[in-house]
């Protein structure tokens, strides 16, 4: 089976959770659909593995795993961080640093 | 390549479900079934390593990590559907339909070229194809990993971190808290009610019964009183429970009338 199908539902995926990012106003929601666009992502780089017939793109998509797995322990932290001083979750909310 | 056709439409569906899902419960449950589904598209596509990684690591770790928040935030801090900039719900929903339609057509317009397939990169064992590139060409990307999970680690723990502003109360502060309570409330000094007792279930949100059949209101855990949340006994209940605890010929109504 050729790659492109694969790679239309990668870009499916990555827009849907595009657009949930812009969307959502729930942080945690919000880091939901950057997890889903790092997925598709990686279904992109696997799909490229397989059809070059190499690994590279499996290591690749094994980094972005770790990064992924880095950068949620770190936002969670955030958010919870933001949720203990403004009893909130909503992106709205943290607008303090505008004024 | 059955399992894409079948996988696809499933995972569009969920994603989709992320977008419109009011609670963050449920799109936390639809963003594990896209990811469970991705696992299966790498198998597929001989990826087992990342097959493994993806369950162990993204449905079972980060996702867990997530839900995690979500319970320490509160299940009940659903999205508010007011829009903060105007228009901006729309705009964002074409711009999202104008990159999608973009990469669909371009993706569309290219050719990816005959697949070469894994089999003979493959032909060690997929799990030893990628130690030798990640201890060979990628050692360099590796070895920084370390140091990112290390940073990502110490940060999570700063940030986590909060300082201690009163002292932490021992044993023997809450047992002295309690006796004090006692001498100058009269508060019962033993452990609470347990709940469900004399009542028909033992769920932690039925209360239990006193013995004229009203409900211990300290049995049950204040979150349910103020969900309101909390399962009263029926009035069956109540009168079997007076009939076999209470004076045996007394109802309620009867007790009434005595006063």
């Amino acid at each position: 089976m050729s790659g492109t199908p694969f790679v239309v539902l990668s870009a499916i995926l990555f827009t849907i959770g595009c657009v949930g990012v812009l969307t959502r106003r729930n942080a945690i929601v919000v880091f939901m659909c950057i997890e889903l666009m790092l997925n598709a992502s990686n279904l992109a780089l696997v799909t490229f593995a397989r059809v070059d017939g190499n690994l590279d793109g499996q290591v690749a998509a094994f980094f972005v795993m770790v990064v992924a797995a880095a950068e949620v322990v770190v936002g969670l932290a955030i958010i919870m961080t933001i949720f203990r001083t403004r009893r909130s979750a909503s992106v709205d909310e943290a607008s303090l640093l505008k004024y | 390549m059955v399992a894409f056709w079948i996988l696809s439409p499933i995972m569009v569906a969920a994603a989709l479900g992320l977008l419109f899902a009011r609670k963050a419960v449920h799109a936390a449950l639809l963003l594990a079934v896209v990811m469970i589904c991705l696992s299966v598209l790498y198998l597929v596509q001989n990826a087992p390593f990342l097959f493994v990684v993806q369950i162990i690591v993204y449905t079972g770790a980060i996702l867990m990590l997530f839900l995690f928040v979500l319970m320490l935030v509160g299940v009940d801090a659903s999205d508010s559907v007011v829009e903060t900039i105007r228009g901006q719900r729309l705009m964002a929903t074409v711009a999202g339909l104008a990159l999608g339609l973009l990469l669909v057509l371009g993706i569309g317009q290219v050719s990816l070229g005959a697949v070469t397939g894994l089999s003979q990169a493959n032909a060690d064992g997929n799990v030893q194809g990628l130690a030798q590139l990640l201890f060979s060409r990628y050692v360099f990307a590796f070895e920084a990993t370390s140091a990112l999970l290390i940073t990502a680690a110490i940060g999570a723990m700063v940030l986590a971190h909060r300082e201690r502003l009163t002292p932490k109360l021992t044993q023997a502060d809450r047992a002295a808290q309690r006796m004090r309570a006692y001498a100058e409330h009269g508060t019962h000094p033993g452990p609470l009610p347990s709940p469900g007792v004399y009542a028909r279930h033992n769920a932690v949100d039925t209360p239990a019964l006193l013995p004229d059949g009203s409900p211990a209101e300290t049995s049950v855990s204040r979150m349910f009183t103020v969900r309101g949340t909390i399962r009263p006994a029926s009035a069956s209940d109540v009168r079997m429970l007076t009939a076999s605890v209470g004076d045996a010929a007394t109802t309620d109504q009867e007790r009434q009338g005595e006063r």
